[in-house]
Order: structure tokens, then C-alpha cells, then sequence
């Protein structure tokens, strides 16, 4: 099949905006008679709330509002399991709690009216790890709740864990810890809200769930008294996501609140410092997993057990062992698995979505441990992933329905690229390879009750094309991959499509930006809204041309008859004819595209996407066993994507995952100290720069995929799945020592390099 | 107590009153409201807020106001020509895919200019060290260095 549009590198279409420095971000937006809003966040992590006294701060000259939790409904909460009051009012839970909020005529004064609220605590005992705060002794932080246990019973259970370990000639157990790391977006996190006379509430926004967050938005108008009311979502330039946004947060219920107050539109922007502390970053995780495989290499059971600290309060980082769940039961195929996960309140800052929604931190745990069960069975680690390499038309355990599966292509390319006969346990000590791989959702993921998205297409009298779509642009390309399909589907050239994605008024419902599921479902919906209007519009060509609508080709804009090429019309035309006609029509189309993936059921079985993606990352190192320092010096990752619509921005999500990836493996971590943030800046929290930036070798491997749009799968996420195990497997390869903590620092080395020679035992 | 300064922005002489803790960063955003220099951090960290004074990059964040005067000062809004022609370096991170979120992009683009503006062939090196303070989490680094080494192709 040879495509126009599809397949080709084309730049992004708002590049040149960005470029130039015309895209607009919610930082540059100004909006008239708009006010600043600041919050005074938690001086403790835990703590009782004596009394707050705000007198001085509303007195401050160009002080418009000052707003406290009496200023809400009293049982008003959100978040997923609505534990999160926006502002706090009897206790704080966290260094990150909302206790009151002012907003003034400009930053400045809003940040002094912050310095002015004076606030008595009565200081309460915390508990900063999950461990200790399932203790019987521990504080209870939501005390109507009685435990710190989240009631979230992550349970998998497939086959029989017991037979697989009798049927087991090798079996390893181990432990492994990852540490929370944040998203970094560039652009902090922030959002203006303003009410209009009749009370309906619009919301400039950076979120990537714009149709549940208008959700969300509605349900705190109405406990604010304003029933029935609408409620906009304007979508900003995005400066940077990656899951962060995946839930609507206190500070934007604050600016409703502080704009609803002052009937003025109020702008609440976080410094950098308040992006540290103040939003939501990947969950720790403690991981006991145990593998077992027989004399030939055929795995026979993974078990897992798992712990997570949720921290004060409940957003979608407690779902992610929902995620985790697919690795676990699916990658590579394995018939008996058990799998439970606790997660845990504590004192520390609650924990969010980030890219790869868990699947990071369990890939991490079992590509590790696939890694010790080669070396204890004497199998080469690429030949065990080759023996039980995932295959296309499996049912996994879990009850995944493998469609097209890429597994077995990505391991030889990346043993290939690597030299991996030649190279690995030949490093000399110094120098090792290594590898792991992933499975991820291509094909959508049924979280919510509905995985659709929505498209309305339009076509005028020129001949261009309008999209509204539900996709959200997080800066990976949904506008430009939207275009490129529905160009292909129409054959018109892709800059005649014009993409509209960022407000709730004009663009359908979607569930959101997340589970690299853009591609795959609101490409889909473009896909068959194009396909209802080019019906249409051959009907139209046919009846002007006088042949039959079969017969009837488009290409680049113009429309012509197959058999009779002579025959031809230009789509604007052929348009213009229909529509300046007594009883005329517009050319215009909708489609709501669900894709027929399952909710998992209440066993956590069912199949969750209607593709899988799959991949393999390889990486070569050098460790310098004097520094401990890790130097990358090959990396390969190759990527079952079913097809690349856009190769340019395909390699964009899997360089950019890659490194993200390799910061996860290396140098990111939040670090808490008693629930006090201590490196909140760029400087001491380490995310790469082009010093550390590794020459991605980028394989796509093309399976088309029957149900995705010109055979596409996701791709958002993969990129950094398997980063930090591949990391992790060349470093034994190299010095044999084993870290199990992430992120792999040159102290952790250098320590596991001394206990090795300690102990005298070689690994 | 207000100063008066004068400097040229984006060509143009800018004759203006100013307080003298203002940055410069504070001054081109909020008086001039020229939005595409960006505030990342604040603090001289992620290069978001890059622009050029007198041929040399400088964080405008950190960079105070009074500095400027005397001096010629270049942003991203005084690159490409009025009639919309873009200069080579922003062609050329459009067309080698240097763009996802875009919020790094006009400070990248600016340390890029910088670098041309003092070497006419900048290797590898050069560009690295150019870029090293302006952090990116999206792209990886890898399109933005392509870009900027390709941007002298498209020059000519």
C-alpha cells in the first residue's frame, strides 16, 4: 500500500508558532481587570489546624480576596478516591497542603498577602514511608478511614503460582526500590479562571483531560450553589505533560473559587520552587518479585508483591498497579502469576500519573530479576527472552488479546545492533551489555467508561478541511498526526487540514491524553469522520462527472475518474457546485470513535486495549569502577509501532522517552526528608541535559496493526519502559554487581563494588 | 526610585522608565509584553528565558534591567523578518522535528544564535556547549543539535 500523506517526516504543524515565540502558554496570558492568586501552603507535614487568622493579609492594599477552607462546602473533596479537601481546614496532611489563598492586583502583592495569614499548629507526629505507617502504632492520617492501607484491592491472580514453582528447576526472589521522580515540565503548572455574568465558568487550562476536568468543574460549581451552570475549557499551549495533567488539582478549584469571589479572572501560575513540592510525581515502589523457569528456559511463574506510597491524599497514582499488571502478567508469556499491591497513605506529597503510568517501575523489577534467573539457569539473557518472547494471536494469562506482536523482532535487532554474542560477559570489567523489553497498551485503554474520542470535519468552499477534535496536544503531535490521517483519507495535501483541539465549546468528548492512546483512538475517530465525508463528496464528483461513485479518486485536491483520468474536478469546485445550489449543502461529518477494548473486570482480567505495543531496549556501557560513574555508550531502542504515520515525530517520543528513561535510571530523585522536600530545584534535582544526551538509535519495527488507523499503534509512554532495567542488566554485565535501587548512582556502585570485593564472592 | 534607560530592542531604540531590581526578563514580558522569552525557573537554571545582549547569550531572568542600557538586545521575536521570513535556525528546527512542547524552543534557538553569531561553523562541541544550560524534557537533545548543526545548510 503506498501512502501520500501517511508515512511521511512532516515537521509539526505549530512549530512556526513555537518558533517564533507566538505560541502562547498560560504564563503569557492576560486577560482584562485579571488578578494574581498565591497559595499559603503547610509549614508541616502533619499537623492540626489551630486557627487562621487572615486579617492582616485582606487589609494589604490591592488585596482583592483572601479565601480559606470555609470558603468551600464543608464535605467538599476531590481526587479519585475523594480524600482531598482544596483547601485544608482541620488538619494538613502534607508540606504541600493548601491551607489559604489570596488574590491581588499583581504577584507581587498576592505573594506578600501570603507572608501576612498567620496560622497556629498543633504540630502532630508524621510517618514517612509506607512500612512504617502500616504499623499498628502509626498515625492515621485520614482518621474516618481507620488504616493507612488504601481500600484498593490490587489482586491478580492467574493459573497456579504453587504448581509453577514445583514445576520450577530455577527459581530467584529479589527486591526492588524506585524513587519518586517528577515531571519537570517546562512550563509550570497553572490556569486562569474566569466567570462570566451569567455564572458560567471558563477555565484556561493545561490539562489533558479537558472533557473530565469540565467534569469535575461542573460538580464544584454545583457545590458552590451555581447548579446547571456550563463550564469551559480553553486549552493553552502546553507546555509539557507527560501524565502530570491527568487530574484537576486544589489550586485550579482555588482560582474558580478566588474568580467567583472577585467576579474577575484570576490567574494562578506555580514558580518553579511550587512545581517542585507542590504537584504530583511518580510513586516509589517496593517490589518483592519471584521467577522461576524450567531447565530449557520456559518460565513458569512471576509472583509480585508490592508496596506504594500513595502520600497524603489519592489521585491516579494509586491506580497504577492496574498498569503494572500488564508486565507482570504479559510480558513475555508466562502461565501462572500472582500479583498484589498495597498502597499506603503517608506524610509525604501524593503521587500522580507520569508516562509509562507504573509500568516503568514493575518493568524494572522484572527485566532485573529475568536478567538473575538467566545467570542462576546458565541461559543467555537474550536467548531466555527469545524462548518465552510474547507471540502474535497469544490470549495472555491476563486475558490480553495479542493481535500483531513485534516482540521477537525487537530482541534480534537490538542483539544485532549490539553485537550481543561478541559483547556480553566480555567487557573486560569495565564494559558490559545489556537489555530488557516492554509491553504497553497501542490500542487505547479502557480505565474509564468510555476509551472514545470525538471528531466533527468540515469541509468549505475552498476545499480545506476543519478537524475538531477531542485529542488533546501535549507537544507530541496530535495535531499534525490528525492531519496527516484525515489528508491521506480525503487525498488532499496535509497543510489544507487544519486541526482544532483545545476547547470544550467546539471539540467532542475524549477521555484524555494519556495511555499513548491518541494515535490509535482520536486517529480512528478522525479516520472514519474523513471517511463519512469523502462518501460524500464522491457522490458529489460522481453525479457532476457523470461516473459512477466507485469510479470516483481524489489526489491532491483534485477529483478525477480512475478509469478515465481526463475526467476531473477540483474538490473546492466540486464543493462550491454543491453548495451554491437551490437546496445546497455543506460538506460536514461526526464520529465518535469507542475502541472495543474491556474494562478489566472485577479479577483485574479482561482485555484492556485493542493493541499491544511491544519493544526492546539495548544499551551498551562503560563503568569507571574508580568514580562509579556510568557512561552510555550505545543505546538502541527498538519499537513495534504497527506504523509510523509520522517518523519524524515517532523518533521524537522515543528519544525524548529514552532519555527521560535514562534519567529515571541514573540521576532523577525527588528526595524527602521528613516530608520536607530537599532538592526542589534544578540544580540538585538532575534531569539531563545535552551533556547527557545519548545518540538514541531509533528501529521501528512496522506489524500493522488490523485495527489501528493505517495499521498505527501508540507510542507516547514505551520510550522509557525499559530504560533503567536495560541500564541496570549492562552495568552487571560489565562490574557483576547488581543495583536494585534506583536511580543507579555512582555512591550505589561504588559501595555494591566494595561489599563484592568484600565478601571476595565474584557476584 | 524609576530610571530612565535606553537600549536597542530587536533593532529598534526602546527609551524607557524602569525600576532598577527589574530583570530583564521582568521588563520584556510585563512592560513590553513580548511573550516569547520564557520564564522557566527564575533562578538561571533551564535557559527558557535565553535572549542575546551585545552577540552574547545571557539568562534574562537573572540579567538586571539597568545592564541593558547602552546595549543592543535581540529575543526571539526580533529573528525572523517582518515580512515573516524565519531565520535558518528556526527553519531548521521545524523541519529536523526540534519542536514538542515548544516551551524551551526560543531560548534554544537563541543560545543557537549566539553560537552562529560568534563562530560560522560551529562542530558538535560548539553546540553542546552552547546549549548546555537550556534544558529540554521532551525532545532528548538529539533533534535539537541536528538542528542546529543542519541550520547552516539551510543558510545558503
Amino acid at each position: 500500500m503506498t501512502f501520500n500523506a501517511v508515512g511521511q517526516k512532516i515537521p509539526k504543524k505549530d512549530a512556526p508558532l513555537k518558533v517564533t515565540g507566538q505560541a502562547l502558554y498560560i504564563d503569557d496570558l492576560e486577560l482584562p481587570g485579571m488578578l494574581y492568586g498565591k497559595i499559603l501552603f503547610s509549614k508541616y507535614p502533619h499537623a492540626r489546624i489551630l486557627n487562621i487568622d487572615t486579617s492582616k493579609a485582606e487589609r494589604l492594599p490591592g488585596v482583592k480576596a483572601v479565601v480559606t477552607a470555609k470558603d468551600f462546602p464543608p464535605n467538599f473533596r476531590i481526587g479519585f478516591m475523594k480524600d482531598n479537601p482544596p483547601l485544608k481546614g482541620n488538619k494538613v496532611l502534607s508540606t504541600r497542603d493548601e491551607i489559604a489563598a489570596v488574590c491581588a492586583i499583581s504577584p507581587e502583592i498576592a505573594e506578600e498577602a501570603c507572608e501576612l495569614i498567620d496560622v497556629d499548629y498543633e504540630v502532630l507526629p508524621g510517618v514517612f514511608d509506607p512500612i512504617t505507617a502500616m504499623r499498628e502504632d502509626a498515625p492515621i492520617l485520614h482518621e474516618e478511614l481507620g488504616s493507612n492501607v488504601l481500600k484498593l484491592p490490587w489482586k491478580l491472580v492467574c493459573g497456579d503460582v504453587e504448581k509453577g514453582k514445583s514445576e520450577s528447576k530455577y527459581i530467584v526472589e529479589d527486591t526492588f526500590t524506585t524513587q519518586w521522580v517528577t515531571h519537570c515540565c517546562m512550563a509550570t503548572s497553572g490556569c486562569i479562571a474566569h466567570f462570566d455574568i451569567n455564572n458560567n465558568l471558563t477555565l484556561y487550562s493545561n490539562t489533558q483531560i479537558p472533557s473530565l476536568a469540565q467534569n469535575d468543574f461542573l460538580e464544584a460549581l454545583n457545590a458552590l450553589g451555581l447548579k446547571n451552570r456550563r463550564v469551559r475549557i480553553i486549552q493553552v499551549t502546553i507546555g509539557g505533560a507527560f501524565g502530570s495533567k491527568l487530574d484537576t488539582y486544589p489550586y485550579e478549584y482555588i482560582a474558580i473559587l478566588l474568580a467567583l469571589k472577585t467576579r474577575k479572572p484570576v490567574k494562578i501560575v506555580f514558580s518553579r520552587d511550587e512545581e517542585f513540592f507542590a504537584t504530583s510525581p511518580r510513586q516509589c515502589t517496593i517490589t518483592k518479585i519471584s521467577q522461576g523457569c524450567t531447565k530449557e528456559g520456559k518460565l513458569t511463574f512471576r509472583e509480585v508483591e508490592m508496596i506504594l506510597d500513595n502520600g497524603a491524599y489519592t489521585s491516579w497514582g494509586a491506580t497504577t498497579p492496574s498498569v503494572m499488571m500488564m508486565p507482570i502478567s504479559s510480558l513475555y508469556r508466562v502461565p501462572n502469576v500472582k500479583y498484589e499491591a498495597k498502597c499506603v497513605y503517608t506524610n509525604n506529597t501524593y503521587c500522580q500519573a507520569m508516562r509509562g503510568y507504573g509500568n516503568p517501575q514493575a518493568t524494572f523489577a522484572i527485566e532485573s530479576s529475568l536478567d538473575h534467573l538467566a545467570e542462576v539457569s546458565g541461559i543467555d539473557p537474550y536467548d531466555l527472552r527469545m524462548i518465552n518472547a510474547n507471540q502474535p494471536g497469544e490470549i495472555t494469562p491476563q486475558g490480553f488479546k495479542i493481535t500483531t506482536c513485534g516482540l521477537k523482532e525487537c530482541l534480534e535487532e537490538v542483539a544485532k545492533r549490539l553485537n550481543w554474542r561478541e559483547k556480553r560477559g566480555k567487557g573486560g570489567g569495565k564494559r558490559g551489555v545489556g537489555m530488557a523489553s516492554l509491553i504497553h497498551v497501542g490500542g487505547g485503554a479502557r480505565v474509564y467508561k468510555s476509551d472514545g474520542c470525538g471528531t466533527i470535519i468540515k469541509m468549505d468552499d475552498f476545499g480545506k478541511v476543519d478537524v475538531f477534535t477531542g485529542a488533546t496536544d501535549i507537544g507530541q503531535g496530535a495535531d499534525t498526526v490528525i492531519a496527516q490521517i484525515v489528508a491521506e483519507e480525503l487525498g488532499i495535501p496535509v497543510e489544507d487540514v487544519n486541526v482544532i483541539h483545545n476547547d470544550t465549546d467546539v471539540c467532542p468528548w475524549d477521555v484524555g491524553v494519556h495511555a499513548s492512546r491518541t494515535t490509535f483512538v482520536a486517529g480512528n475517530s478522525a479516520l472514519y469522520a474523513a471517511r463519512k465525508i469523502k462518501a460524500r463528496l464522491t457522490e458529489i464528483v460522481s453525479k457532476i462527472l457523470e461516473i459512477p461513485q466507485e469510479d470516483v479518486e481524489i489526489r491532491n485536491g483534485i477529483a478525477f475518474s480512475k478509469s478515465d483520468p481526463q475526467k476531473s474536478i477540483p474538490v473546492a469546485r466540486a464543493i462550491r457546485r454543491a453548495h451554491f445550489t437551490t437546496g445546497g449543502s455543506m460538506l460536514m461529518a461526526e464520529h465518535f470513535y469507542d475502541p472495543n477494548n474491556e474494562n478489566l473486570g472485577k479479577d483485574f482480567k479482561g482485555n484492556l486495549s485493542t493493541a499491544y505495543t511491544y519493544g526492546t531496549h539495548g544499551v551498551e556501557v562503560e563503568v569507571d569502577t574508580e568514580t562509579g560513574k556510568v557512561k552510555i555508550l550505545k543505546y538502541v531502542a527498538a519499537h513495534d509501532i504497527g506504523r509510523a504515520i509520522n517518523p519524524l515525530l515517532l523518533e521524537g517520543q522515543i528519544e525524548g522517552g529514552a532519555l527521560m528513561g535514562i534519567g529515571f535510571a541514573l540521576s532523577e530523585r525527588l528526595i524527602y526528608q521528613n516530608g520536607y522536600l530537599k532538592n526542589g530545584n534544578f540544580l540538585d534535582y538532575k534531569i539531563l541535559t545535552v551533556r547527557d544526551a545519548v545518540p538514541v538509535e531509533t528501529v521501528i519495527i512496522e506489524t500493522d496493526e488490523k485495527e489501528g488507523p493505517y495499521g498505527a499503534k501508540g507510542i507516547g509512554e514505551p520510550g522509557l519502559v525499559p530504560s533503567a532495567p536495560a541500564i541496570a542488566n549492562a552495568i552487571y554485565d560489565a562490574i557483576g554487581v547488581r543495583i536494585k535501587d534506583l536511580p543507579i548512582t555512582p555512591e550505589k556502585i561504588l559501595k555494591a563494588l566494595k561489599e563484592k570485593a568484600g565478601t571476595g564472592n565474584k557476584a | 526610585m524609576k530610571k530612565e534607560i535606553k537600549f536597542h530592542l530587536n533593532g529598534e531604540e526602546v527609551v524607557a522608565e524602569v525600576e532598577p531590581h527589574w530583570t530583564l526578563l521582568y521588563f520584556l514580558r510585563n512592560v513590553m509584553k513580548l511573550k516569547g522569552t520564557k520564564e522557566g525557573c527564575g533562578y538561571g537554571e533551564c535557559g527558557a528565558c535565553t535572549v542575546v545582549v551585545d552577540k552574547r547569550a545571557v539568562n534574562a531572568c537573572l540579567y538586571p534591567i539597568l545592564e541593558v542600557d547602552g546595549k543592543k538586545v535581540i529575543t526571539i521575536e526580533g529573528l525572523s523578518k517582518p515580512d515573516g521570513q524565519l531565520h535558518f535556525i528556526q527553519k531548521s528546527f521545524i523541519e529536523e522535528g526540534a519542536v514538542q512542547c515548544g516551551f524551551c524552543t526560543p531560548g534554544m534557538i537563541m543560545s543557537a544564535y549566539a553560537l552562529y553569531e560568534e563562530k560560522e561553523n560551529p562542530d558538535e562541541e560548539d553546540i553542546k556547549e552552547a546549549i548546555e544550560g537550556n534544558l529540554c524534557r521532551c525532545t532528548g537533545y538529539i533533534k535539537i543539535v541536528q538542528a542546529i548543526k543542519s541550520a547552516k545548510r539551510r543558510q545558503q
